[in-house]
């Protein structure tokens, strides 16, 4: 089986893009899986069914989607082979532009927003600058110019990797990513595998339920901001 | 490239700008660093990696393929086409096409047909350069040979430019900033005199003039049109060229056509508009999915070009007036 992690800030049009290049894969003879994983609630699921793709939904609820993502990742694989998928595509929701649910050795899809404007690529962390492949959507109602740069500002966050467009409503670009996903490397067992960046961190009191505002409260990981009217102790 | 990590972060920065971007995107600090860059990567606390989101290592990686990318897209010669050869493939229903379209630089051809006929789907198959991979099954060959796979898939120096119906501007910059921000990610050696140049020439198409100060998100539909076209002629990196109708909103469409022709593209129009699709030398008629049929303009179309261009005139002439706050009451004469 090929898993494949697409990740993506909400709305960029990841199920659209997914679908896309899935009925692509399909008409190959292929079966393909979809884990969709969302933080409250998440009615793609019924999109992928609409289409008879088979999908399991993963909400991580009060927890950190990626921290969710990782703990679950292995039972989305083993649910896989039990369905006998050819290819599993992990969705998931890079909600703070830190996330990156990307796996060594696994193929790594990060899909933008081409109305995101073109400064976006360079302030998504390593879910963009850590993919394989990357994905950009709506640029069919952004100008030629923008998409030039924005295409142009992709390749520097992230030099190397290989981009695309993908127009989730009409599926121009959609063949592209069916091809790049069929020549993925295939994941047999991800124990021992490693994520290609720490996700971002989660241990203070307020991850756990503290509610109360103070200093008293803010124990464990705790940051804190630094004002430029004030002398810095660094 | 070997001794990157050797090289003092001070001088790395001043001879590739694009590593400064890039720390400052990580949200480093990296003024005043004499020390070698390994060095300093070194000496920062894990904290920092943690926060920007990389490790040391990647990094390092991360800058050695920045650097090489730059090289290469400075290096990267884009090159004219001088034919796109469209091989038919199959209709809705699965019939086939039989048809083989040449098409050399400097030609316009228009794709006419109704809504939902597949005009879409056709510029879809040139845009992507299909190779019998879409559902039409059509192929389409760069001087006479399937592009390589680095030629269909990079993404900024795209073979296709593609000037969609309903395009936006997201960003909030002048005009001046904005070409000049596309300039110089084409690398174009004088920026600021190709920016003059485009926004000069978006000028010229258009009836309502505007000023190189004035913010993009103001422009108005024709504005933007004459400033996207001017644009795609003069700046942008791809030969061929897709558009979808141009429409009638304060565009001079003749010259438009005439300045992408001489930029040595091969144009290929979606459109209704007479003026357009009767000035190509020929235009593709689709039905349900496929090229129905290729229709060379004839004479006679040609002499009713001239007489719809003379109508067209006067319609522009009634309209500018009306921009400028005249009255229109004499007798229109329709001249054709």
């Amino acid at each position: 089986m090929r898993l494949i992690t697409v990740a993506g800030s909400p709305s960029v049009g990841k199920t659209s893009v997914i679908l896309r290049a899935s009925e692509i894969l399909r008409q190959e003879g292929l079966k393909v899986g979809i884990a969709k994983f969302d933080s409250l609630s998440t009615s793609d699921d019924k999109l992928y069914a609409q289409k008879s793709f088979p999908v399991a939904v993963g909400l991580a609820g009060a927890l950190c989607p990626d921290h969710y993502f990782v703990s679950n990742v292995e039972d989305c694989m083993a649910w896989g082979q039990r369905q006998e998928l050819d290819i599993l595509i992990s969705e998931s929701a890079g909600l703070c532009n830190r996330c990156s649910p990307h796996i060594g050795g696994v193929m790594a899809v990060c899909v933008v927003d081409a109305l995101a404007g073109v400064h976006t690529p360079k302030k998504i962390g390593p879910m963009l600058r850590l993919a394989d492949l990357v994905v950009i959507t709506k640029g069919d109602i952004v100008s030629q110019v923008e998409r030039e740069v924005f295409a142009y500002q992709t390749r520097l966050a992230n030099p190397g990797a290989r981009a695309l467009f993908c127009n989730g409503i009409t599926g121009q670009g959609a063949a592209d990513l069916a091809r790049a996903i069929h020549q993925a490397p295939e994941t047999d067992v991800l124990e021992g595998a490693r994520l290609r960046f720490p996700m971002p961190a989660a241990v203070c009191p307020y991850c756990v339920g503290e509610t109360a505002i103070g200093e008293t409260h803010q124990r464990g990981n705790v940051k804190k901001m630094r004002f430029n009217d004030r002398s810095e102790a660094a | 490239m070997n001794n990157l990590a050797e090289m003092p972060l001070d001088s790395l920065l001043t001879t590739h700008p694009c590593v400064a971007d890039f720390f400052g995107s990580l949200g480093l600090a990296t003024a005043n660093v004499p020390h070698p860059l390994a060095t300093w990567l070194e000496q920062l606390p894990d904290e920092a990696f943690f926060d920007a989101g990389m490790e040391r290592e990647q990094i390092l990686t991360h800058i050695k393929r920045l650097i090489d990318e730059i090289q290469a897209m400075g290096e990267a010669d884009n090159g004219q086409v001088g034919s796109l050869i469209l091989i038919g493939g199959r209709d809705k229903s699965g019939v086939a096409e039989n048809i083989q379209l040449n098409l050399r630089a400097g030609e316009i051809v228009c794709i006419v047909g109704p809504t939902g006929s597949g005009k879409s789907r056709l510029l879809g198959d040139i845009e992507c350069l299909a190779q019998g991979d879409t559902p039409s099954g059509r192929r389409v060959l760069i001087d006479g040979r399937p592009p390589d796979d680095e030629r269909r898939y990079t993404l900024d120096r795209k073979l296709v430019a593609q000037l969609s119906q309903n395009m936006n501007f997201v960003v909030d910059l002048s005009v001046r900033e904005f070409i000049d921000m596309h300039a110089r990610c084409r690398m174009v050696a004088d920026p600021e005199a190709m920016t003059g140049q485009v926004i000069a020439c978006a000028n010229d198409l258009t009836g309502e003039k505007f000023t190189a100060e004035v913010s993009v998100t103001q422009l108005s539909g024709g504005q933007t049109r004459a400033l996207m076209i001017a644009d795609a002629a003069l700046l942008s990196a791809s030969p061929i060229v897709l558009i979808d109708e141009i429409e009638n909103a304060g565009v001079d469409r003749k010259r438009a056509l005439e300045l992408l022709v001489t930029g040595e593209k091969i144009v290929l129009i979606s459109t209704h508009d007479p003026l357009l699709a009767l000035r190509g030398d020929r235009r593709i008629v689709i039905r349900n999915g496929g090229i129905a049929e290729i229709i060379v303009t004839s004479d006679l179309e040609r002499r009713n070009l001239e007489r719809i261009e003379r109508l067209d005139a006067t319609i522009m002439d009634i309209r500018d007036r009306l921009r400028r706050g005249l009255r229109i009451e004499e007798d229109i004469l329709w001249t054709a």
